[in-house]
């Protein structure tokens, strides 16, 4: 067996090294492909706070996902028609600035993550996964049927948006700059896992009961974490559709609620670089099986069924055997 | 990652033309939008008899209901177009959906009914992933048609002078048929009284000698059966094609998640408020918000609110009854 640190080390470094090397290529693909996988595993470490820790499962979380592009289309698409944002009561300028649209698609996909995890929370089990999923066939319908943001087109963004100091058009600075988003997140989520707040929300999935007896609300905790994975996983919307410099409803559809879950399911439920490698893996069996064949996704059907019945762990479980969140 | 078609993947016809008053006209329209939303949730129900059947008794959330759907769609028109025969279309539809459904259940799904509900989501994922593709490679990516034969096509007059096609008529009998046929089958058949005995209790059925897994993998292959069907009888209105059950597959578990899990009146029920409300919400709502909007502002709202509109009803409802209209248990 491997240390998980090891396996942890290994993805960083190599993170680091690939696209390093396709620079030195001269090869902006490989770089492009290795942030896509970064910007997935930061939308699979949000749904990993409510699923790993939390023990939420939630099918929806596309819902943020497309928030988060959404926001950045809209705030991009009034900046680049230089017409305002009217919000009834007053109007906004659009932006370009890259910090001002993750802020606002932060806040958003909070508020939306505290509404619908409000209600969703009031039930459980079966239940919860399935108005999850409902409520995110409800934005994806939303956003197919408001014509004023391309209806089930989507909408193109012509010019990536900016970040001080950056040039986010040259693909190895737009990566790095997802890359250290990547990090502060995972940083933050360790962080989170060892405040009393994680601890405390760890024993909610596990026994709600001694949480309750306790006088600590489990509710509240499990609120409080799908919140927070509504956020983040918002955020790695807005740079999903940065990277592509486009929005449309696929960002919505209920297939990537289920494509982030195989992410956090292929790597290892609940470990802290399990997102991670979840993705980079899934864009690398994009990649090489997508180039081999057509019907790639059978065969990404077939590993998956193949980790869920004999490998629960997942890829770090294989590698490192079975353990918790904590050592 | 293809998006899914919207909600009214079988939703109602064109408006029959007819020179009447408008007052008529309104009259007319509504009858036929009620008998649309009908057809709608029968079809409905047949996807959501499975699902809750297939939950209630062992437990298992199965997202790939929707590929037994396309199955069923596909072979019928596969076998439509080889032999020309409606009726065979639609029994190999039925036949290779429950089989398809009975060699999934031996293969993969029975390792899954002790699983957590994560584990469950994730492998029926996964065998969407596998059915879809699958078809993809066997059918091509072009969709097929699967043509009303003679007998079924043109209109019927209903009370009233209303014309409706017949096929759809058809459908909404075909439809409520087998309804009652499963209710017969489950209430007054031996094996109705082992499922429901599955239901209650699994330790005690298996104890009392019943081949329990024999009856899983048949409780499977019945609930296949139904989907099979179903996309059978939609494939004739709409064209069939991959990821076609995807969008229904969600509809159903709205419609059993308001109706209730496990609960087969529950699915009812909810097939029938879920398609009535898809499609009258549909024509209704844009019409409604022209009262007080601009014309085109009331049909870009109007169709926003009607495209929610069930996940609206949806969620009232759980924040009503957290378990469904007619759910005991999560």
């Amino acid at each position: 067996m491997i240390a998980e640190r090891h396996v942890n080390l290994a993805l960083v470094l190599g993170l680091i090294v690939v696209p390093s090397w396709a620079l030195a290529a001269d090869e902006p693909f490989t770089i492009t492909l290795a942030t896509r996988a970064v910007i997935l595993a930061l939308a699979a470490v949000g749904l990993n706070i409510a699923l790993g820790i939390g023990g939420l499962v939630s099918l929806g979380h596309a819902a943020f996902f497309g928030i988060g592009g959404y926001v950045m289309g809209i705030l991009a698409y009034h900046a680049q028609t230089f017409t305002p944002l009217d919000l009834g009561a007053f109007s906004i300028a659009g932006t370009k600035a890259m910090p001002v649209i993750w802020l606002a698609a932060i806040v958003l996909s909070a508020f939306v993550a505290a509404v619908i995890g409000a209600l969703s929370l009031r039930t459980s089990g079966v239940y919860f996964i399935m108005i999850t999923l409902a409520f995110g066939q409800m934005f994806y319908y939303f956003a197919v049927s408001w014509r004023s943001y391309g209806g089930a087109d989507g909408m193109s963004i012509y010019v990536r948006n900016s970040f001080p100091g950056l040039d986010t058009l040259v693909p190895i600075q737009f990566f790095a700059l997802c890359l250290v988003l990547l990090g502060l997140v995972l940083y933050l989520n360790a962080r989170l896992v060892r405040s009393r707040f994680g601890l405390a929300l760890d024993a909610a999935r596990q026994v709600p009961l001694r949480v309750r007896t306790v006088g600590l609300d489990p509710l509240r905790l499990k609120l409080a974490a799908f919140v927070l994975s509504g956020a983040v996983t918002g955020l790695a919307g807005a740079l999903y559709a940065d990277l592509n410099r486009f929005v449309s409803p696929a960002m919505f559809s209920w297939q990537f609620s289920g494509e982030i879950m195989v992410l956090v399911i292929l790597g290892g439920t609940g470990r802290l670089f399990g997102p991670v490698l979840g993705a980079v893996v899934f864009v690398a069996l994009e990649h090489f099986l997508g180039g081999l064949t057509d019907f790639w996704q059978i065969y990404l059907g077939i590993i998956l069924l193949l980790i869920v019945l004999f490998a629960r762990g997942g890829i770090i479980g294989l590698l490192c055997g079975k353990r918790g969140l904590h050592d | 990652m293809q998006a899914g078609a919207g909600p009214g993947v079988f939703r109602g016809p064109p408006r029959l033309q007819r020179d009447r008053t408008a007052r008529h006209m309104s009259a007319i329209l509504i009858v036929e939008q009620i008998l649309n939303g009908l057809q709608f949730g029968v079809m409905l129900f047949l996807m959501a008899a499975g699902l809750t059947l297939i939950f209630g008794v062992m437990g298992l959330i199965n997202l790939a209901h929707g590929s037994l759907y396309m199955i069923g769609a596909f072979v019928a028109a596969a076998v439509a177009g080889a032999t020309g025969s409606f009726l065979l279309a639609m029994i190999c539809a039925l036949v290779a959906a429950a089989v398809a459904g009975a060699i999934v259940e031996i293969v993969v799904i029975r390792r899954l009914y002790a699983a957590e509900h994560l584990d469950q989501v994730l492998a029926t994922f996964a065998l969407i992933l596998i059915f879809s593709e699958g078809t993809r490679w066997v059918f091509g990516s072009f969709p097929m048609y699967l043509e009303i034969p003679d007998y079924l096509s043109g209109a019927v007059t209903l009370p009233g002078g209303i014309q409706y096609p017949l096929y759809r008529v058809m459908l909404i009998g075909a439809g409520l048929a087998v309804g009652l046929g499963l209710w017969a089958l489950i209430e007054h058949t031996r094996i109705g009284i082992r499922i429901r005995a599955g239901e209650n209790d699994r330790e005690m059925v298996a104890a009392l000698g019943v081949d329990i897994s024999r009856l899983y993998t048949l409780v499977f292959a019945l609930g296949a059966a139904l989907a099979g069907l179903s996309g059978a009888m939609v494939g004739a209105i709409q064209s069939v094609q991959v990821g076609m059950g995807e969008p229904v597959l969600i509809l159903a578990f709205v419609v059993i998640v308001i109706g209730g899990i496990g609960s087969i009146r529950g699915a009812l029920v909810g097939a029938l408020l879920v398609g009535l409300t898809d499609t009258l919400g549909g024509v209704f709502l844009p019409e409604l918000f022209k009262l007080f909007m601009a014309p085109a502002a009331a049909t870009s709202v109007g169709s926003a609110l009607a495209s929610m509109s069930i996940y609206i009803v949806m969620s009232l409802v759980l924040i009503w009854r957290p378990t469904g209209l007619f759910g005991g248990r999560a």
